[in-house]
């Protein structure tokens, strides 16, 4: 064992000094009400991070295989760390008020370290290791609001569903080990053979992500969890925690079971359809705009899984880490707007509560609209872009003459189709908020500092990121 | 040496957008001076850039390709085409990617220096022209929504030069959409104003259901050729590729097909008949505007459009597409200078000889013709067998947009003092307005082709170039061009007298009107500075600028042509002079008694808006909307209804289940696990 390898691990370590300064500095002040440098330390901390993440490592190999780092991991980081910089940005009035600041900082960052685990893991027991690291502490933030019932509820259904699921995925990794003898994933690749125990062990483990993506059918717990838990957390759950699990998804197929292509891209043309289209329809009937954005965020996981559907990694991985960047801004701008009305109106988070917002609040009701189209993929929003480099992934390689080839198309043809009802109902609080007058909109009020700071972050992200083709460009040569 | 060209884009764009989000809270006349002081910059770049491209000797180097000139020419005697940058924008396939960049050709050079020129007099002249004044004349404030005013000009002006400098056709699309838009946002000036949202949405679905032909044109030209771009100077296999195109027997429609697509949409931009039904009604904008937009610059984009196509026009096989063209333009002027020749509103008169006139380049450009015998359209020869209608219909277009936009100027002066468009209301404006009426003598003087001014060189070599092409037809429209110029001088005229002479409206009761006086400096300047172009811009040697495979030309008047166009006019002028000159004008009154008919048909556009109208109301509507509006209702609704219904349903069912129960989620889970590994199975 060779412990200068930790060393190596830059994001991983540069992520447990970020814990152990803001433990310390939790243990070593005191807990007054007046801690206003805590936000702002610990934002400034997953900022650095984030350029940890790009520092350049290359390729390399440590703890004999165990874990593994490529430029396409870095990047993936890089946009997780900045997503959860926003988390922690706008969260600083709520965490405040809970009185139990530091420890939501604490655990958001663990949940990170977690999931930063699991994507560079190289064995099925270090990637097994991480994805638990992640959901525990993400259990602690779903319950949060600990003397809400909803809450409470939604953290019960969340640990109780993650733990049925790992079940069902050690079960699956299980499969693996009796058919190959190991778990190191390069080992496995090379032994590669569609058995029948292995197409088992395919599927268990690949519905264990689906749990974490919330892919139809392992979605069941999303709308209770999302609406239960306080909305910050909500927002993370939504891009970071489900980017996570997506882009380690996507990895372990194309690396592990690159052999059984034809297997996965199956497996994944019926969920996606699925996805989108199960999610889009139950949206439209949504009235709470957080159970309203865990099934957008349903069909949303539907998309990005739609870059693992062409044969090209390069292509797939740059499509996806370019989407769940973009899906990051967007989604974070509507969960801080969420958030900062719900703190201004008593917790009101149903659509109807919205009905003429834009007399009220003509500036939020603006950016709102903004990371509506661009969820839904109106252009020049960057989500217009992210679709369609996403689609182009997804018939990448595909010759439309086999059949696997007329699938993709169809399946890209399908999320085209979605597309148009996913605006249709997005374009439906825009409706609320513009449209549909009513004698006592919301009142008017004044965000937080810390909010304007994330929404103008996020609403540079939905301008520019698409428009400016080079951060895609940059992805796509850094993977 | 040109790496300053991103700032000829990026300023306007920045100041549009400082103008566009801060200047509500700026005042008024700041944000005029910041819009007018970065269009002065861009207008110094412009020509420094001009100075360089067609002067410089030297070596220089751009995208890493190097440049070895001699005033400007390259060994082979033609200016270079200068790539300054070209990134990829959005990559669709390794050969078909979207680019946005910057190229400089002798014809792109010209465009910047028209732009920036009539812009930046635009931005001077607004600011006293966009004033309100009280009974006196005098001063008071600047309009409501001045700085908006400017913000979309800095727009417009940034999206104009893109188009001019794009390196593929589908970034001409983009900035063409953009001008569009610009166009729409400036007709649109006054909304509270009826009439100005009519005519701004009449421009904007015209133009834009033209320009859906434009985008099928470009879908069907990279689909065959794989690429968007079109300069075949710069993109040596781009020669190879249509020629393979045009030698496959099944696939030599595709390049006249998307090529004449392509061109309806600069028909839309450039009003041709019968598409030039917005045009009249776009003068209800702000007149700077018009003669900005919509006389001197994004009108012409159809033509600039046509030329820089024209090369793949004439070598690969789709020299049927612009003599259809040539016919179209030759129809359309002569339509709008009969139209013209009976308005009553000065400003749509203007706007009907500007539909002449920019047909007149089209006319010029449709007669180029191609004789294999003489090698490429680069070659030598080329020039002097079937290129001359390329270089006069940018000589027209450059002397056109001076001249247009000096009327423009003028009529806009004019309507500030008087109040109002129509011709009732002036006459005799000579004694009191002494300034714009020789700055508007000129540029009729220009327009109608009487030497030494400007139109009668560009005039004249568009008719040499009508007679270039051999056959009836080059005979035919050459007569053709010949009347429509004498008919030019006759509205011109006509316009000018009403104006200027005649029975001035103040003197009939000058206790309760208002007596006319000079407008102030800031706007007669800049009449001053685009009548002295209107003057000199005829003796420019064009032709050593801008010609078809750019080798100098040396311009030649043909005595026999010009006689006859100088005789044309000057009989056009001598009919204006004597029906409309003396303070009544007992011929003109006479004639329109005696043909009512054809006076008010011509007054009314020979009921073409009509015509349109019959078209969409009676027949799209009723044969297209109505069953489409069914079907929303009943087949689409219906869907929707349904699906609502059945996901209601289903909610309904699955609401059960999800009532907190989380055994059920772990049954469907399970069941879906098992139902997937099903599935995969019995794929062995």
């Amino acid at each position: 064992m060779n412990y200068s390898d930790f060393f190596k691990m830059i994001p991983e370590a540069s992520l447990i000094a970020i814990l152990i300064v803001l433990f310390v500095a939790d243990f070593a002040t005191a807990k007054t009400e007046e801690r206003k440098w805590f936000n702002p330390l610990a934002s400034v901390l997953l900022l650095l991070n984030t350029f940890v993440c790009l520092y350049p490592m290359g390729t390399q190999n440590l703890f004999g295989g165990m874990y593994e780092t490529t430029p396409a991991v870095d990047v993936m980081k890089a946009i997780l760390s900045m997503g959860t910089f926003i988390v922690v940005v706008q969260s600083r009035v709520w965490a405040a008020k809970s009185g139990k600041e530091a420890e939501f900082y604490m655990l958001i960052v663990s949940t990170l370290l977690g999931m930063f685990t699991m994507m560079s893991a190289g064995n099925f027991l270090m990637f097994f290791l991480g994805l638990e690291m992640a959901s525990v502490p993400l259990a602690c933030t779903v319950a949060f609001d600990m003397y809400r019932k909803n809450s409470a509820e939604g953290a019960a259904k969340f640990i109780l569903t993650a733990t049925f699921s790992s079940g069902v995925m050690l079960y699956g990794i299980s499969f693996l080990y009796g058919q190959f003898g190991t778990l190191y994933f390069a080992d496995i690749a090379t032994k590669m053979q569609a058995t029948p125990l292995v197409i088992m062990g395919l599927v268990f483990f690949f519905s264990g992500l689906g749990f974490k993506i919330s892919l139809v059918p392992f979605h069941f717990w999303t709308a209770d969890t999302y609406q239960g838990a306080p909305t910050t957390v909500t927002g993370y759950l939504s891009v970071i925690s489900k980017g996570a699990a997506a882009f380690t998804l996507l990895s372990i197929l194309f690396h592990v079971f690159g052999d059984m292509m034809e297997y996965w891209h199956v497996l994944l043309m019926i969920v996606v359809v699925l996805s989108i289209t199960i999610a889009n329809l139950f949206a439209v009937r949504q009235n709470e705009l957080k159970r309203f954005m865990a099934f957008s965020s349903i069909s949303q996981a539907g998309y990005i899984m739609l870059a693992a559907i062409g044969n090209n990694w390069a292509n797939s991985v740059a499509a996806l880490s370019y989407y769940v960047l973009i899906y990051v801004v967007a989604n974070m701008a509507v969960f801080t707007i969420i958030s900062v009305v719900e703190q201004n109106n008593g917790g009101k988070t149903n659509i109807d509560d919205y009905n003429g917002f834009y007399q009220t609040n003509p500036r939020l009701s603006f950016l709102m609209t903004l990371a509506m189209f661009s969820l839904g993929g109106i252009p020049p929003f960057a989500g217009m872009f992210s679709k369609f480099f996403i689609f182009m992934s997804g018939v990448n390689g595909a010759d439309i003459n086999t059949t696997m080839g007329a699938w993709a198309y169809g399946v890209v043809f399908i999320a085209l189709l979605n597309t148009v009802i996913s605006l249709y109902y997005y374009l439906k609080i825009v409706k609320a908020m513009y449209i549909v007058r009513t004698d006592n909109p919301l009142p008017t009020f004044k965000s937080d500092c810390n909010t304007k700071f994330a929404l103008a972050i996020c609403m540079a992200g939905i301008l520019l990121f698409g428009v400016c083709s080079f951060v895609y460009e940059w992805i796509a040569a850094a993977v | 040496m040109f790496d300053y060209a991103f700032l000829i884009l990026l300023l306007p764009f920045l100041s549009a957008v400082v103008l566009g989000l801060f200047g509500m809270k700026m005042p008024r006349k700041v944000a005029g001076i910041i819009g007018t002081c970065m269009l002065g910059t861009l207008f110094v770049l412009s020509l420094y850039t001009a100075y360089h491209y067609f002067f410089y000797t030297g070596e220089y180097t751009a995208m890493g390709e190097t440049f070895n000139v001699t005033d400007g020419r390259l060994a082979n005697g033609t200016y270079p085409t200068v790539t300054v940058f070209n990134i990829t924008w959005l990559k669709f396939t390794e050969l078909l990617t979207f680019n946005i960049g910057f190229r400089l050709s002798p014809i792109s050079v010209m465009m910047l220096i028209v732009i920036t020129t009539v812009s930046l007099m635009v931005h001077i002249y607004s600011f006293g022209y966009m004033a309100e004044r009280d009974e006196n004349y005098k001063f008071e404030e600047y309009e409501h929504g001045f700085q908006r005013f400017y913000a979309y000009l800095s727009l417009f002006t940034m999206s104009m030069l893109g188009l001019v400098v794009a390196t593929n056709i589908f970034q001409m699309y983009l900035f063409w959409e953009l001008v569009g838009v610009c166009s729409y946002l400036l007709i649109g000036f006054y909304y509270p104003k009826h009439t100005a949202v009519h005519a701004s949405k009449k421009a904007f679905i015209v133009t834009r259901f033209a320009d859906l032909f434009f985008l099928i044109g470009i879908l069907f030209f990279s689909f065959y050729v794989g690429t968007f771009n079109y300069d075949l100077s710069v993109n040596p296999g781009l020669v190879e590729t249509l020629s393979g195109l045009a030698k496959n027997p099944h696939l030599t429609w595709v390049l006249p097909t998307a090529l004449f697509l392509m061109f309806i949409g600069g028909a839309g931009k450039s009003a041709m008949f019968p598409l030039h039904i917005w045009l009249p009604d776009a003068m209800e904008g702000p007149t700077p505007v018009s003669a900005l937009i919509h006389a001197a610059t994004m009108v012409v984009a159809g033509v600039f459009q046509v030329a820089s196509l024209l090369p793949i026009y004439v070598q690969f096989g789709a020299q049927e597409q612009l003599h259809w063209i040539a016919w179209i333009a030759a129809f359309t002027a002569f339509y709008a200078a009969a139209v013209a020749c009976a308005q009553r509103d000065i400003k749509r008169g203007l706007a009907f000889s500007t539909i002449s006139q920019i047909a007149y380049m089209l006319v010029a450009l449709g007669v180029c013709f191609y004789e294999k015998e003489h090698g490429s359209f680069y070659s030598a020869e080329y020039l002097h067998h079937g290129g001359l209608g390329y270089m006069a219909a940018m000589f027209h277009l450059f002397t056109h947009a001076m001249f247009k936009a000096l009327l423009f100027l003028c009529s806009g002066a004019i309507i500030v003092i008087i109040g109002s468009n129509f011709k009732e209301y002036m006459g005799g404006l000579h004694k009191y307005m002494p300034i714009t009426n020789i700055c508007f003598l000129i540029g009729c003087l220009a327009i109608a082709g009487i030497p030494p001014f400007a139109g009668f060189f560009s005039k004249d070599e568009i008719i040499s170039a009508c007679n270039a092409l051999p056959g009836v037809e080059g005979q035919a429209l050459k007569w053709i061009m010949t009347l429509v110029a004498g008919m030019t001088a006759f509205y011109m005229f006509r316009l000018y007298y009403v104006i200027f002479w005649g029975e001035s409206y103040y003197e009939q009761d000058p206790e309760n009107r208002r007596r006319p006086q000079e407008v102030p400096f800031v706007m007669w300047g800049p009449l001053v500075f685009l009548a002295i172009i209107s003057i000199t811009a005829g003796w420019i040697p064009f032709g050593h600028f801008v010609s078809a495979n750019g080798l100098s030309y040396d311009i030649h008047i043909d005595w026999s042509i010009a006689t006859t166009s100088i005789f044309a006019a000057l009989i056009g002028f001598a009919l204006a002079t004597w029906m409309y000159a003396g303070k009544k004008q007992p011929v003109a009154d006479a004639l329109q008694r005696t043909f009512p008919r054809l006076h008010k048909a011509a007054l009314n556009r020979f009921y073409i808006d009509n015509a349109w109208q019959f078209f969409t109301h009676k027949i799209v509507f009723r044969c297209f909307s109505i069953p489409i509006a069914w079907f929303d209702r009943h087949v689409i609704d219906g869907t929707f209804n349904f699906m609502a219904w059945g996901t209601q349903e289903a909610g309904e069912s699955i609401r059960s289940w999800q009532s907190g129960d989380v055994r059920q989620y772990a049954v469907w889970f399970i069941t879906g696990t098992v139902a997937l590994t099903l599935v995969l199975l019995c794929l062995i």
